[in-house]
């Protein structure tokens, strides 16, 4: 089942469905290091969105496919991927 | 970010406390804006943010003490390793660093590195090397390759008129000063990781008393180069690293431990 | 910090402390160390390297510190670092040396980092002589680096003058957060005079800048970057009010022989020491002449010269120069006095026979001038 990602910005709460990454979306650049990196391809940029930025950023397309690699997050020059640790059986 | 207090997911990965909470100017996929992520992680993990005073360059980086939470000053271009002198010799308590470009480290700033590195200061210089020079509009820099087209080598970079790029890393490694030099990469995130760990021992010999620690980070520059920053990774892992090998050119502080380790 | 060096506060009234001859070089040097001096950089340049070797035999024996730099720019560069973290900070040189440091005195006027200079003139341009000469005054008033910056600058003209003044460069530095000059030239910094070893250490106010590590306070950065121009020109504002602050307190002159005089001689560092025997002499021949003698080049006397200019016949400015100081006297004066002016380059220095000829065809040239009318 595809869980879509909900961006997260300071001062929101996390919601109860497991999500292995929080995006800031407002400080993506897409500059597309991380679609590059992702072993499992399941990054891609956000063309149907533009941030305060002025890019697109980037969005999980596949939480399930995610294993938490965090090699999106070593990748990033701007920091911004946190990234959470699946929980057995989920 | 907020910290998650009230998250019950488990933290692989989040942003360092000391990665000050703010866009950078840095361009998309800049090779600094990893670079200072993992000063930032470091500084974090060695517990070092209390105690540090940076020096600031002038290149892209010169705004590095808007992005770092640590006390700064700024030098004058390529005076760096001065300044740090300065700061170290009325500080003795105090974790130092200079964070330098090409051009200031090895253009302008080629005397004050290189009597910094023959005094043996006990300064961290982290040089990020992106063959360049991003701020002023992308001219040659001093690392650019043989054959590299920039502003100010059109037609590429010839070794009659403008010299041969300058392995200043390995020339700074002769001296006895230099208790640490090494050649990390942020080209892929297993070198990133190497890279890591090239800074972290860095830091290590500064807090166990030895000379100077000298981590060159080959880095990239998508903009001046005219890549995406995903070619700019490959340029930079294929061709930037023929000239420019990675690795530890030189470690006279073998039997330094870490810091807090006996 | 440095503490460890006692002024002797507690001479008694009848305690006579005796003078000892010391070279100019060396007294400014001592007076540094005991102003509370915690750093020196500097290089090797004549005629001030007594200065440097004084500082690197002291510095070490105090335990405080002490670098030769590889130049003098590395050397300014050194101070503002070490300026940055709040440590009382001495650099020295001479002209060329001076020159170098033009950059790094921009960023210390930027950044308003406080730190003293001690510039021991030589002949210049270029690699010039070695000689004592004052043809740096425009370039420690009006120059070095680049911007919309002032500096103060004061000119001792004996060696125990330098003395005091090295305490009170200090206490300015720290007062207003600027770099202070001392400018004295190779006469003064080669001679050897009788110098009473008493000297004073300006307290100290850590001003909340002072970078030492965000232990429990947020990071605090040294830097005279503010890309914004309203940035940019707020920070000059301020730095603008701060100069005037300094000129409306700081001014500082002396005068000689000003009450009844006709030609007032201006003259400062060992050029007033010569237009002092020149009075002498004057004097014995009838011309009614004085000295009004600038302690602080900037902020120049101006104000207190024009109102001695105005009872004075003519002034007569004597430098070391082709006439560098004179134009700020031309500037004071507002054409409403006769300026001339004599001037000796290349090392050489002024005859006390020189100033008093300089004196009488002041005198003849305004008579004519008078009888023409």
């Amino acid at each position: 089942m595809a869980i879509a990602v909900q961006p997260i910005k300071s001062g929101m709460n996390v919601r109860d469905t497991f999500e292995p990454l929080d995006i800031d979306v407002d400080r993506c650049k897409g500059c597309g290091l991380c679609v590059s990196i992702c072993p499992k391809e399941i990054l891609e940029l956000d063309v149907s969105i533009v941030n305060e930025l002025g890019y697109h950023p980037v969005r999980l397309a596949d939480a399930t496919a995610c294993t938490s690699c965090a090699l999106c997050a070593r990748i990033c020059p701007d920091a911004v991927f946190a990234v959470f640790a699946r929980p057995r059986g989920i | 970010m907020q910290p998650l207090t009230s998250d019950p997911r488990r933290v692989i990965y989040q942003r360092p406390e000391l990665l000050a909470d703010t866009s950078t100017h840095y361009c998309p996929g800049c090779g600094h804006g990893i670079i200072h992520r993992l000063v930032a992680e470091l500084l974090d993990e060695m517990h070092l943010g209390p105690t540090t005073i940076a020096v600031a360059s002038v290149g892209c980086s010169v705004f590095a003490y808007d992005y770092l939470a640590v006390d700064f000053v700024e030098a004058p271009h390529g005076r760096a390793p001065a300044v740090a002198t300065g700061v170290r010799r009325v500080r003795p308590d105090a974790f130092v660093f200079t964070y330098q470009g090409d051009g200031d480290l090895a253009a302008i700033g080629t005397a004050e590195i290189v009597h910094a590195a023959a005094r043996g200061e006990r300064i961290s210089v982290i040089f990020v090397n992106n063959g360049i020079y991003g701020m002023t509009g992308g001219q040659m820099a001093p690392t650019t390759l043989l054959g590299q087209r920039t502003t100010s080598s059109p037609g590429g970079r010839e070794a009659s008129t403008a010299g041969y790029p300058i392995p200043i890393t390995e020339m700074l490694a002769l001296l006895p000063g230099v208790s640490y030099a090494a050649r990390g990469s942020i080209a892929d995130p297993q070198w990133i990781g190497r890279t890591k760990a090239m800074l972290r021992r860095a830091f290590e010999v500064q807090l166990a008393g030895g000379g100077m620690s000298l981590v060159e980070v080959l880095s990239t520059c998508p903009v001046g180069w005219g890549l995406t920053a995903t070619e700019s990774m490959e340029h930079l892992a294929h061709d930037v690293v023929q000239t420019y090998p990675l690795g530890v050119l030189v470690d006279r502080a073998k039997d330094v431990t870490a810091a807090g380790e006996d | 910090m440095a503490t460890d060096v006692a002024v002797d506060s507690t001479r008694r009234e009848d305690d006579i402390v005796r003078p000892i001859l010391m070279k100019g070089n060396e007294a400014m040097a001592e007076a540094a160390i005991q102003a509370g001096c915690d750093a020196y950089f500097g290089y090797p340049i004549t005629p001030q390297a007594e200065l440097l070797e004084w500082m690197a035999r002291r510095m070490p024996e105090l335990g405080r510190v002490f670098v030769q730099a590889e130049s003098e720019l590395a050397a300014i560069n050194m101070a503002l670092g070490a300026a940055a973290t709040g440590a009382r900070v001495l650099v020295s040189s001479s002209s060329p040396g001076i020159s170098l440091m033009a950059e790094g005195m921009s960023y210390l006027a930027g950044s308003e980092l406080p730190m003293v200079l001690i510039d021991v003139m030589r002949g210049g341009p270029g690699l010039g002589s070695i000689g004592p000469s004052q043809s740096d005054y425009f370039q420690a008033t009006k120059g070095h680096g680049h911007g919309d910056y002032r500096v103060p600058v004061l000119a001792p003209s004996s060696i125990a003058e330098a003395v005091e003044l090295t305490a009170d460069a200090f206490e300015i530095a720290e007062r207003y957060r600027t770099p202070v000059i001392i400018l004295a030239d190779g006469v003064m910094g080669q001679a050897m005079e009788p110098v009473v070893p008493v000297y004073r250490m300006p307290a100290r106010t850590p001003g909340g800048w002072e970078l030492s590590g965000a232990v429990d306070r947020p990071p605090r950065v040294v830097r005279s970057l503010h890309l914004r121009p309203e940035d940019l020109e707020a920070h000059n504002r301020r730095l603008q009010a701060k100069f005037a602050a300094i000129a409306d307190r700081e001014v500082r002159w002396a005068g000689e022989h000003l009450e009844d005089a006709e030609i007032v001689i201006v003259a400062y560092g060992t050029s007033a020491r010569v237009a002092r025997t020149a009075i002498e002499r004057a004097h014995e021949q009838g011309l009614r002449a004085g000295l009004f003698r600038p302690i602080s080049l900037w902020p120049f006397p101006a104000a207190e010269l024009s109102g001695i200019a105005r009872d004075a016949r003519a002034i007569v400015v004597v430098e070391m120069s082709a006439g560098q100081m004179v134009e700020d006297v031309r500037l004071a004066v507002e054409g409403r006095t006769p300026v001339f002016f004599h001037g000796r380059t290349g090392g050489m220095v002024p005859t006390p026979g020189e100033v008093v000829d300089a004196v009488s065809r002041a005198w003849a040239l305004t008579e004519e001038i008078r009888c023409n009318r």
